[in-house]
């Protein structure tokens, strides 16, 4: 297993695994905008750089984003080093100027001393900070329903020609995942709509509770062999049903800590 | 017919050059972009036509061949006479007969069609000794207009592929990569990375699969060097890449190039088409055993997929978006497997250094930069076009005797070289030797290979605007830095253009400037300062003028500059009122002159054109003793 030093920490860390894991293991915090365990990493917003550098490279570092490095044995890292920190500024002060009403922003930002950008402000004030999540998971969810599109200062997140994306289920993936709320979504019972695109929801056999999209439940029926009822039926209540094996199979009555387990 | 072995390779090669010596003479006409762009395509028929029409093969024994570009594009169409080697230069289609009659019948020369040199104003019959070529030790280019680039046959008798017979029966892969070694050739897409230490790592990684990759994605404001290579000699590319295959071990590969190069999609095409028929290309190759088979990948045109890592994603067929290179190509690039990608120009160069040896190579250029470079030189030069020389060549050299000295004789201030990534060097580093670590250490880079020559009258806050708003426009946008800073940087340099600059501002965009250097993902975001912090610089006062003073120095910014005439010397020739585009210019004739402020949208066309000199600029908002003051800068 590869060992390291990390802000003169020594730490450990499996092979093939990335240093901000390595870091945050150690109970080093590092700012991040882009990552979530639940899909691969990007690289993108670039404030999780650290200085990187080896005894015989006489001094001389190398700047790299910890999400993306591979952990290597015998380097030595900087997480906190001034220009580490200057350079997370910048990219803070610049998304304050992108994003000046965003919370997440001004408090990520505000903790690093940022709190008026020296930039010039957009006159189309916006929360999406183009990190990437909600393409990744839509991606990750195998549908691909939305994308980046443009380059540049012009790149946005949207459907194919802004048009109601036609392989969208109305999973709402992408709205849990995005760090800044900027994916909004209407649902009222038995109705969901996302991306100008309507669904009509599935009641769940047992307790009536409208908790999934029709297209959902036929996207996902059949994939590695479970049946469509399977998702018919809402989480809490399958959680019951398990409690209530599990229950059975222990011979006792059901118990209220398992009650409020399934909500 | 197929070539199955080594002899009968020898024995293709002989016959190609016994046809091409019975050929008694040939007119050349070049069909490469630049002078197909002024008709040479009609000009190649034209003497098509006439040659069967008269039936001048069987009187004269001419032939006639269209060949790539030769380099020289600013005075096509270029005909030549072989084999006496006359060049005409700008023919036109009406021409033709009296070339036919006067020159290739009776050996006289038409002086209207030669070239004249600039600086001494006499005129220059042959190709050798036009100072533009004169200068020139071309290996990459070594066949570019003088071979028909659909003619295998032609190639093979200039000397195609002995360099890939040699190392297919003749070397090791080993031997090969040594020989690369030898030649010290580093890649000519501008990062100047040692080519053989690349193909050494790629032939260590792991795996049965393998890839080579040809980037031809040029996409730097001004140049064209791969572009005429992909055209012009597109089996010199080719070659390249079976070699570099054959020592590496792989055995498919890919061209990209940019779909705005079309006649270089074209040519590509048919000569991998015409490698196949003969056995160059595809299941044993030669009869050597060795397989390898290359296909043309086009690009959409995004100048970030020029960088590795976007090149490689946009042949998978996914958006051409760079990614973290902490893994390397040569380990998991294309399909994530083992990847080796070399620039056009390094693989053009390769089929040369195998057939001549290493150390013929590294016979030219500086200790760390051996060999030749292929540069595109545009501007303010008389000469424009394509040249290659041995690295360490002065860019005094290349400016002053090669491109013939600045246009209309202004004064030089400054060159560009690498595009984008690449700086301005001002006239006291013009005798600086041009290679890889010289260009670096004074701000600048070798890049693709660009060197856009500038005069007085360019305006240095102006030209680091231009690369920032390219750059603003090709970045993906994938990281913060790149995408918001060259947003927010564009802001700056468009206030210093247009008056509204701001104490600060220049501490504002060298903060910004560092970051993005130190956290843009990739090579894009990290060199798109080069442009700023090389103008700030060696020009920093400039910067300062248009802050503190509102003023351009060079008189190039609308918004800050207006123009008017004075009264000696002007003689009322009325030059300057034909050039006006928004007739701001009054007078009568053989009187002074006068421009309407109200009028004049400070264009500058009539101080261009002025032949007495007596327009001058000033500041629009500022005195003109402020002017006075930074004229003397």
């Amino acid at each position: 297993m590869p060992t390291l030093t990390i802000d003169g920490k020594t730490v450990h860390a499996p092979h093939g695994t990335f240093l901000l894991a390595a870091c945050r293991a150690a109970g080093i915090e590092i700012p991040t905008l882009c990552e979530h365990p639940a899909v691969e990493p990007y690289g993108g917003c670039r404030l999780c750089v650290v200085d990187v550098t080896r005894p015989e490279w006489n001094g001389w570092n190398k700047m790299v984003v910890a999400c993306l490095f591979p952990v290597e044995d015998g380097i030595i890292v900087d997480t906190r080093s001034e220009r580490v920190l200057e350079t997370r500024r910048v990219v803070l002060d610049l998304l304050l100027a992108r994003c000046p009403e965003t919370p997440l922003i001004q408090a990520l930002a505000g903790s690093y001393g940022v709190t008026k950008t020296s930039f010039v402000l957009n006159p189309e004030p916006t929360d999406c900070i183009l990190c990437g999540l909600c393409t990744r998971i839509c991606d990750r969810m195998g549908i691909s329903a939305i994308s980046s599109v443009d380059r540049g200062a012009g790149r946005e997140i949207a459907p194919p020609f802004k048009e109601p994306p036609p392989d969208c289920v109305g999973c709402l993936a992408c709205a849990e995942i995005c760090p800044t709320n900027h994916i909004r979504y209407e649902a009222s019972d038995g109705r969901r709509r996302i991306w100008g695109k309507d669904f009509e929801m599935l009641r769940c056999p047992r307790c009536g509770r409208a908790h999934i999209t029709v297209a959902q439940a036929d996207f996902f029926a059949g994939k590695n062999g479970v049946p469509r009822s399977y998702f018919e039926t809402c989480d809490a209540c399958k959680r019951k049903e398990l409690a209530a094996t599990a229950t059975k199979l222990a011979g006792g009555a059901s118990t209220p800590a398992v009650e409020q387990g399934t909500r | 017919m197929r070539i199955e072995s080594h002899q009968q390779f020898d024995a293709a090669v002989e016959a190609a050059r016994a046809a091409k010596l019975s050929k008694g003479r040939e007119v050349w006409v070049c069909c490469g972009t630049g002078c197909l762009a002024n008709g040479s395509r009609a000009v190649a028929k034209a003497f098509d036509e006439r040659i069967e029409a008269e039936g001048l093969q069987a009187s004269l024994g001419l032939y006639h061949k269209t060949t790539g570009c030769h380099g020289f594009c600013e005075r096509g169409p270029l005909v030549v006479i072989q084999p006496e080697g006359l060049l005409y230069t700008k023919v036109k289609v009406t021409d033709v007969p009296e070339i036919l009659e006067k020159t290739v019948r009776n050996g006289e020369a038409i002086p209207r069609l030669q070239y004249k040199d600039p600086v001494t104003k006499q005129a220059v019959a042959k190709y050798e000794d036009i100072p533009f070529y004169k200068h020139q030790i071309r290996v990459s280019m070594r066949n570019i207009g003088r071979v028909d680039p659909e003619d295998l046959d032609d190639a093979l008798a200039h000397g195609a592929y002995s360099g890939l017979a040699k190392a297919l029966f003749a070397m090791t892969p080993d031997q090969v990569i040594a020989e690369i070694e030898a030649s010290g050739l580093r890649g000519r897409g501008g990062a100047g990375f040692a080519t053989a230490r690349k193909w050494k790592a790629c032939r260590k990684a792991k795996g049965e699969r393998k890839f080579v990759l040809c980037n031809g994605d040029e996409g730097d404001p001004g140049a064209f060097k791969d572009r005429s290579i992909m055209e012009g000699d597109p089996h010199s590319v080719i070659e390249g890449m079976i070699i570099g295959a054959y020592a590496i071990g792989a055995h498919e590969g890919y061209l990209y190039v940019r779909d705005e190069y079309p006649l270089a999609v074209v040519n590509l095409g048919k000569a991998i088409e015409a490698a196949r028929l003969r056995g160059l290309l595809g299941a044993n190759i030669l009869g050597s055993g060795f397989d390898f088979d290359l296909r043309i990948s086009r690009g959409g045109g995004a100048f970030v997929c020029g960088e590795s890592s976007a090149l490689m994603r946009s042949i998978e067929g996914r958006t051409g978006e760079p990614r973290a290179k902490y893994v390397h190509a040569s380990d998991k690039g294309l399909f994530d497997l083992p990847t080796n990608l070399n620039n056009v120009e390094t693989w053009s160069d390769v089929g040369a250094i195998i057939a001549n040896g290493g150390a013929w190579f590294a016979g030219w250029g500086t200790p760390k930069s051996k060999g030749t470079k292929a540069f595109s030189l545009v501007g303010k030069v008389k000469n424009t076009g394509l040249i290659e020389l041995p690295m360490g060549t002065t860019l005094r050299h290349i400016i002053e005797d090669i491109g013939g000295g600045i246009l209309k004789d202004r004064p030089f201030k400054a060159v560009q070289t690498g595009g984008p990534s690449g700086g301005c060097l001002p006239a006291d580093q013009l005798d600086l030797p041009v290679d890889y670590e010289v260009l670096s250490e004074n701000g600048s880079m070798m890049g693709s290979g660009g060197m856009i020559v500038m005069d007085d009258r360019t305006c240095m806050v102006d030209v680091a605007r231009y690369f920032l708003k390219f750059l603003c426009e090709e970045s993906c946008g994938k990281c913060v830095p790149c995408r918001e800073g060259l947003k927010q940087m564009l802001h700056i340099f468009e206030d210093l253009c247009a008056g509204r600059g701001r104490p600060g501002d220049i501490e504002r965009i060298e903060r910004l400037c560092h970051a993005m250097q130190l956290g843009s993902l990739c090579e894009l975001g990290k060199s798109a300062p080069n442009p700023v912090l090389s103008t700030l610089r060696y020009f920093r006062h400039e910067y300062e003028a248009h802050i503190q003073d509102r003023a351009c120095p060079a008189g190039m910014c609308r918004d800050l500059t207006a123009y008017e005439i004075v009264e000696e010397p002007c003689t009322g020739c009325h030059q300057c009122t034909r050039v006006c585009p928004t007739d701001a210019i009054s007078g009568k004739p053989k009187q002074k002159h006068v421009i309407d402020p109200a009028k004049c949208i400070s264009c500058g066309s009539c101080f261009d054109v002025c032949p007495e000199d007596c327009i001058r600029f000033f500041p629009k908002n500022g005195s003109k003793e402020a002017a006075n003051a930074h004229a003397d800068h």
